[in-house]
């Protein structure tokens, strides 16, 4: 340990690479599951740091940099990557080695980057990753002879099978002594010798890569064989598109048929806690908080995490197959009808599972107009926090019945019905927009095809346990704050002596309720509805929750929505339920979508932009929808 | 279908083939890039910024490239392979590279 403490705090390392070079896999061998997600302060750019103990006892820290081509910084994702790297940003030491990941395939295109990386005079060690690839395609690298060309150690290594991951701590453990010795010798780094390269410094460094390659490139191998006949199929003119919407459906269906049993666990347990907790606590107001606010409310939002795992994990299987990008080829012109980047897709289908992340995956468009469309429609994709609603309504207005041999449900049909009203509103928004505010040609698409990989369950677990947990901190803290304010709303002031009514009639969320009936009937809502609007406002889930509470049911979960559904299948007439789903596929109600929009655009306009435009759309189609609805039902 | 016209007084290849916008290549024809001019394509960038992003790209003097995939409807975008990579670009930006086809 003495040797190694001459630098203040842990040696710190970045990982820096293209994308697609395997850069997560290698922080995944490396930290395992200690790594924590924040964002950088001032720009929700993701940062993701590890920590993991040297061979030669050091504790060091990890930072996982956004993918990047060059330093020549186009997207705010990239700006993060370029500060890190130069010690511009704020708050933040630079760190001591970086270690570039490079693609051993692909060297020619990823060297770049490590000429671009070695002026900034800071200590580097290449990490020769995908060498098993490398090798099956008959591509032989001489890791000596390209670290003699570099002047750089060069470390091979096959992050998804954690090959390699020995060496490169053990280079890791020499470099960290050599600079923390070199900086006491010479008080001080190398002068940056980096700056912003021209066309034809980019030209200088592209043959500086070819004389390297000339050094240590002892064959070049094939391209991949088995890509470009996948490839003949899944962006076939024909196939290409169909393949790509059967496979959206599969993942809705899944979504449904996958989380039904996990679902089914949770509602059993939490049924099970609620029971022991209220036969503990004595009657009165302490009990009412814990069983019907905290343990109810919490609980109706924990029992989507199934879903809203079961779509991660398809988004995740998407992304590290490499198919995502050819989502994005073949949707760019269909994409391109509309005004939007074939780029925009990634984000648009994060929004399926939650608009938070889509928004925050946006920053991956470099022009801003672009950007700002992406982020204005994201909101639109039916998140899984709309689930619950349309479940329950579907739940009590829907037949279970099967169709076309029972391969596919009426009700999941119904529920693909409203994913696709979200998806064409959208469109149809984007078209809008980029005919009048966001005017201007498109950013170019240039966006490598990565080669088909088969993705390792190791980086897919570690990928699903990351968002778990950003979804159970949510619950914990936010929803958990709004259970509480909610059961306040609706507990006090109690109802009267010898009342007729429920008792929330009487209550302040009562009140509110009855105070935007007048406003809400013209699109055939009733007062409960109004009333589980109000904490609805903070997140779209609660308001099933709150319908709950306003029907003074205790239940959770699937018993709830099961004793609710058969409650509002009585209540409300068919006009209404359709007015409520038209309402949900436009309604703003998220406070997490609106502060994120709010941090990622910057501007308090655009935001509030949001909550005008999709109100008024919300308003307007549950109008349309319930009279529509009225007149053709004779209602 | 119809091709566009070429006309190119400018340019001249080495080898003396014929130089093509690489936007106006097909679905199997393979070129070697002879040169970059960004006045040929339309785009949204600041002058210079298409041509360093293309190089960055691989796009650049003497790469060899295939034209593999054509998107849909219209033929674009197209997927092109140079060396060992495959890029998706539109047709409409792809006017930027001037190519010599190969046999």
């Amino acid at each position: 340990m003495s040797s190694t403490a001459i630098l203040a705090g842990p040696p710190r390392i970045a990982l820096v690479g293209n994308p697609n070079c395997g850069k997560t896999a290698l922080f995944n061998a490396l930290t395992g599951a200690r790594q924590k997600v924040a964002n950088y302060p001032g720009v929700t750019v993701e940062r993701k740091v590890g920590e993991f103990l040297s061979p030669a006892g050091a504790r060091v820290q990890i930072i996982d940099l956004p993918g990047t081509y060059s330093l020549r910084a186009r997207s705010p994702d990239e700006e993060v990557t370029r500060d890190v790297v130069l010690g511009r940003f704020e708050h933040e030491t630079p760190p001591d080695v970086m270690v570039c990941v490079a693609d051993a395939t692909n060297l020619r295109l990823h060297l770049r980057l490590v000429l671009e990386l070695r002026k900034l005079g800071r200590p580097i060690i290449l990490a020769l990753n995908m060498m098993d690839v490398a090798e099956a395609r008959g591509c032989r690298v001489d890791a000596g002879a390209l670290s003699a060309a570099l002047g750089v150690p060069v470390v091979p290594t096959v992050a998804i099978r954690r090959h390699g991951v020995r060496g490169l701590l053990d280079q890791i453990d020499r470099t960290v002594a050599l600079a923390s010795g070199s900086s006491a010798a010479l008080s001080g780094v190398a002068p940056c010798g980096w700056s912003e390269p021209t066309a034809s410094d980019l030209r200088a460094y592209h043959r500086e890569v070819e004389d390297v390659l000339a050094a240590a490139l002892r064959d070049a191998g094939r391209p991949s064989l088995a890509t470009r006949r996948i490839d003949a199929a899944l962006l076939h003119p024909a196939i290409g598109l169909p393949f790509l919407f059967l496979v959206l459906f599969l993942m809705f269906q899944a979504v449904f048929a996958w989380a039904a049993w996990p679902m089914d666990m949770i509602d059993a347990g939490l049924t099970w806690f609620q029971g022991t907790v209220g036969a503990a606590l004595p009657d009165g107001l302490l009990k009412s908080l814990v069983t019907d606010g905290i343990i109810a409310g919490v609980g109706s939002v924990l029992i989507f995490l199934p879903q809203i795992l079961v779509l991660f994990f398809f988004i995740l299987i998407l992304e590290s197959t490499g198919y995502m990008a050819r989502a994005a080829f073949l949707l760019d012109r269909l994409m391109g009808g509309v005004g939007l980047h074939g780029r925009a897709f990634i984000p648009l289908l994060s929004s399926f599972a939650c608009a938070v992340p889509g928004i925050m995956a946006a920053r991956t468009i470099e022009n801003r107009t672009d950007r700002l469309a992406t982020i204005m429609i994201a909101p639109l994709m039916t998140c899984s926090a709309r689930l619950p609603v349309y479940t329950l309504i579907i739940a009590a207005f829907v037949p279970n019945r099967t169709m076309l041999g029972g391969l596919v449900g009426l009700q999941g049909l119904v529920m693909f019905t409203l994913y696709a009203a979200g998806i064409l509103s959208a469109l149809a928004v984007a078209f809008v927009l980029k005919r009048t505010v966001f005017k201007g040609a498109r950013e170019p698409l240039l966006m490598e095809l990565p080669s088909y990989r088969l993705p390792s369950a190791r980086d897919v677990l570690l990928g699903l346990f990351e968002r778990a947990r950003i979804f159970l901190a949510r619950a914990g803290t936010v929803i958990f704050a709004i259970m509480i304010l909610l059961w306040f709303l609706g507990t006090f002031p109690a109802a009267p002596d010898g009342a007729t009514g429920p008792a929330i009639d009487y209550s302040f969320a009562g009140m509110l309720g009855h105070a935007l009936a007048p406003l809400l009937a013209p699109i055939g809502f009733t007062w409960q509805i109004a009333i589980a609007l109000v904490p609805g406002m903070a997140a779209r889930e609660v308001a099933v929750a709150a319908l709950g509470t306003v029907y003074a049911l205790s239940e959770t979960g699937d018993a709830l929505s099961g004793s609710l559904a058969s409650v509002l299948a009585a209540d409300w007439s068919l006009p209404t339920a359709l007015s409520l789903l038209a309402w949900f596929i436009f309604a703003p109600q998220c406070v997490s979508t609106l502060s994120v929009v709010k941090r990622e655009t910057n501007s308090w306009f655009w935001m509030l932009a949001m909550v005008a435009y999709m109100t008024l759309l919300a308003y307007g189609a549950a109008f349309v929808t319930f009279r529509v609805a009225s007149a053709l039902l004779g209602g | 279908m119809t091709i566009p016209d070429m006309n190119f007084p400018d340019a001249t290849a080495e080898d003396g083939a014929i130089p093509v916008h690489l936007g106006l290549l097909r679905k199997g024809q393979r070129a070697e890039v002879i040169g970059l001019d960004e006045t040929a394509a339309t785009t949204p960038l600041p002058p210079g910024e298409l041509e360093r992003r293309m190089i960055e790209m691989g796009l650049i003097e003497g790469a060899r490239l295939e034209v593999l995939h054509e998107g849909f409807p219209g033929s674009d975008p197209i997927a092109v392979r140079i060396a060992d990579h495959i890029l998706a670009l539109r047709r409409a930006e792809a006017h930027a590279v001037l190519v010599s086809p190969l046999a």
